[in-house]
């Protein structure tokens, strides 16, 4: 078991290079000299140019840049954006929390009612209910999440009023920033009022990012049981008279779980990538509208530093998953060690 | 197989093996959601090869007198733009017309190149174990780690905001997923007894690759090409949606949505048709792949 996770720790390390040089070479192939751009509209002259030049590093050869970017980057530093002024690292660690909060919501509404809509199709196969789940599953799986925003806001927001449009609270509320999970902080201020805004702000994002995932979960759950539910243990489970119920939900769904926690686990990486265009439609202030500002804004500082902090969350989170799969399921780790 | 071989064997028998399409064919057409799912994507290609004959307007044109006109069946709407108009006034209905063929150009260039490259390396991971193999793999692992929507993103920032642009960067993220599978099936390909023969009748690597182990690695690689289609065509439109990929008046379905974001509440078909397209696009290309991912995985045969 010790080998296998020394094992699976230390391919981080090439990986780690990977990101790192990628966020590098993002920021050193956009066209336009970088002095220029800081310098902006009134131009500068020829000494001041070379000036600037040598205290940025930027007379040195590319690797030399390169690993001075490294070493800035353990050091924590990430740079300052060019619209802000303000730390990359700061602003990821004030928005990061939004994000979380959103993938969050919208993986446990995936489980919640993927994992059932699974089973109840494994249990129920070659029936209508089953074709109808496989049905919807495949159109969520097909959805284009972009527009799937924008008719749950004409819905729910716009012709029934059910929902707010965008942000994360109702500007009334000022809720003191605790944990920067605003469920929990609005919950802790005492106002039942801020608690409920914040969670009718947080569902139609949820529902909108958890969509794909859910479809995934719930034909992975299919599967998955249909896998176990044909094995001989569970013949003799049923053979003994057990209820169908306990035969379902205990005996098959234990071990029919192991694959679609993979799954659950993949998602993470999907979850960031969805946020980008979940944050965008509902004006979520998270980091995946902060990425697409900075794009359109040429703020590279803060491209560079989030694709570098986003690469690595998602790099130490597959990680993890890797791990626990590997507590989870014998078989893999005896199988690698 | 040989002839003589072949008579030795059952007629039912023969039949499969000699006709793999029509066998297919029989496991495919089994599957009702996969033939409609065919038969959507013909829609599809007849809509796109015929697009200047079909669509009753231009594109591209706008008609001054007709902003967001409604569709047809609407209160206010007529049968001169039948699915409505769009802020400019330029005819929903062409618009998403030509939109099939945006579609399906981006669909098939992103396969063949991230298809080509892919198998290519795939391939040299799967012969070359050693230095080469573990290279290419740990920086498609690299690749891996970044989520392809947000690699694609990166990459259009470099290259700069376009179609052409667009459809390299996602071509890219694409890479990995063709690498696994054709190395998945080449190293279980290397291991049976044909290839040993090839190689002992003196085929050379590069023969051994392409001739010998490339067409029993197919299935797979068909498959990962039909589901990466359908998502090429969703991640170029979530581009195009954030105006990093085809730039308007292109009548590409995802800059099509980026235009009616302003119009949500006041013209409800410049924002449900265009998104209704892609979504029924995607769906077709799923059931296909899902389809002949039944009908091609061995293991799922009766």
């Amino acid at each position: 078991m010790l080998r296998f996770l020394l094992v699976r720790v230390s391919l981080i390390i090439p990986t780690f290079i990977g990101i790192t040089l990628l966020a590098f070479i993002l920021v050193h192939s956009v066209p336009g000299d970088p002095i220029q751009v800081l310098a902006g509209e009134h131009g500068i002259s020829a000494e001041r140019h070379a000036e600037l030049l040598k205290s940025y590093g930027l007379d040195q050869p590319l690797p030399v840049q390169y690993w001075r970017y490294v070493e800035h980057v353990l050091d924590g530093d990430l740079g300052r954006s060019l619209i802000t002024h303000a730390p990359v690292i700061e602003e990821f660690g004030q928005l990061f929390p939004a994000t979380i909060e959103l993938s969050i919501a919208a993986i446990l509404f995936a489980v919640v009612f993927g994992l059932p809509a699974g089973i109840v199709a494994a249990v129920r196969r070659n029936t209508i209910l089953d074709h109808g789940v496989m049905g919807a599953a495949l159109t969520g799986y097909s959805m284009p999440i972009f527009w799937w925003g924008l008719l749950l806001i004409i819905l729910f927001s716009n012709t029934l009023g059910w929902t707010p449009v965008s942000g994360r609270i109702d500007v009334a509320f000022d809720v003191e920033p605790v944990t920067g999970f605003l469920l929990i902080d609005s919950l802790l201020s005492d106002d039942p009022g801020a608690f409920q805004s914040a969670l009718s702000h947080l569902i139609l994002p949820a529902v909108v990012l958890g969509t794909i995932p859910l479809a995934v979960i719930a034909r992975m759950t299919r599967s998955s049981m249909l896998e176990v539910l044909g094995e001989d243990y569970i013949r003799t489970a049923r053979a003994k008279g057990l209820a169908p119920l306990r035969v379902v939900g205990i005996h098959a769904l234990r071990n029919a779980l192991i694959p679609v926690i993979t799954v659950i686990g993949l998602q993470i990486g999907y979850l960031f990538a969805g946020a980008i265009l979940t944050e965008t439609i509902f004006s979520w202030p998270g980091v995946g509208k902060w990425l697409i500002d900075s794009i359109n804004r040429r703020d590279y500082p803060v491209l560079q530093g989030g694709v570098l902090l986003i690469g690595t969350v998602v790099m130490v989170v597959n990680l993890i998953v890797d791990m626990l799969y590997g507590l989870i399921n014998p078989r893999i780790r005896h199988k690698r060690a | 197989m040989s002839q003589s071989e072949a008579e030795t064997v059952d007629a039912g028998a023969v039949a499969a093996t000699d006709r793999p399409l029509l066998e297919f064919w029989r496991y495919f057409s089994a599957n009702r959601g996969a033939v409609i799912g065919l038969g959507g994507i013909i829609l599809v290609v007849l809509l796109a090869i015929f697009a200047d004959i079909v669509s009753p307007h231009s594109p591209t044109i706008s008609d001054a007198q007709s902003f967001l006109k409604p569709p047809a069946w609407e209160e206010g709407g007529s049968w001169v733009y039948p699915l409505g108009t769009d802020a400019i006034g330029r005819d929903m209905l062409s618009r998403l017309i030509h939109g099939t063929r945006f579609s399906l150009l981006i669909g098939c260039i992103v396969v063949a190149i991230s298809g080509t490259i892919g198998v290519a390396l795939g391939l040299c991971a799967g012969f070359f174990q050693g230095a080469p193999g573990i290279l290419i793999m740990r920086l498609m692992d690299i690749v891996l780690t970044i989520p392809p929507l947000l690699l694609a993103i990166v990459l259009v920032a470099i290259l700069g905001p376009g179609l052409i642009n667009a459809m390299i960067a996602v071509s890219i993220t694409y890479l990995p997923y063709f690498v696994r599978v054709t190395r998945a099936a080449a190293l279980a390909e290397l291991t049976k007894d044909y290839v040993t023969a090839s190689r002992v009748n003196g085929a050379g690597t590069l023969r051994l690759m392409v001739m010998t182990v490339l067409p029993n690695c197919m299935a797979p690689i068909i498959v990962q090409a039909t589901l990466s289609f359908s998502t090429a065509i969703l991640d170029a439109a979530a581009l195009g949606f954030l105006s990093l990929g085809a730039q308007p008046p292109t009548p590409e379905w995802g800059t099509m949505l980026a235009d009616s974001r302003d119009f949500v509440l006041r013209a409800w078909w410049v924002v449900t048709l265009p998104g209704l397209a892609i979504l029924g696009t995607v769906l077709a290309f799923n059931i296909l792949g899902d389809g002949l991912r039944d009908a091609l995985d061995p293991r799922l045969k009766r």
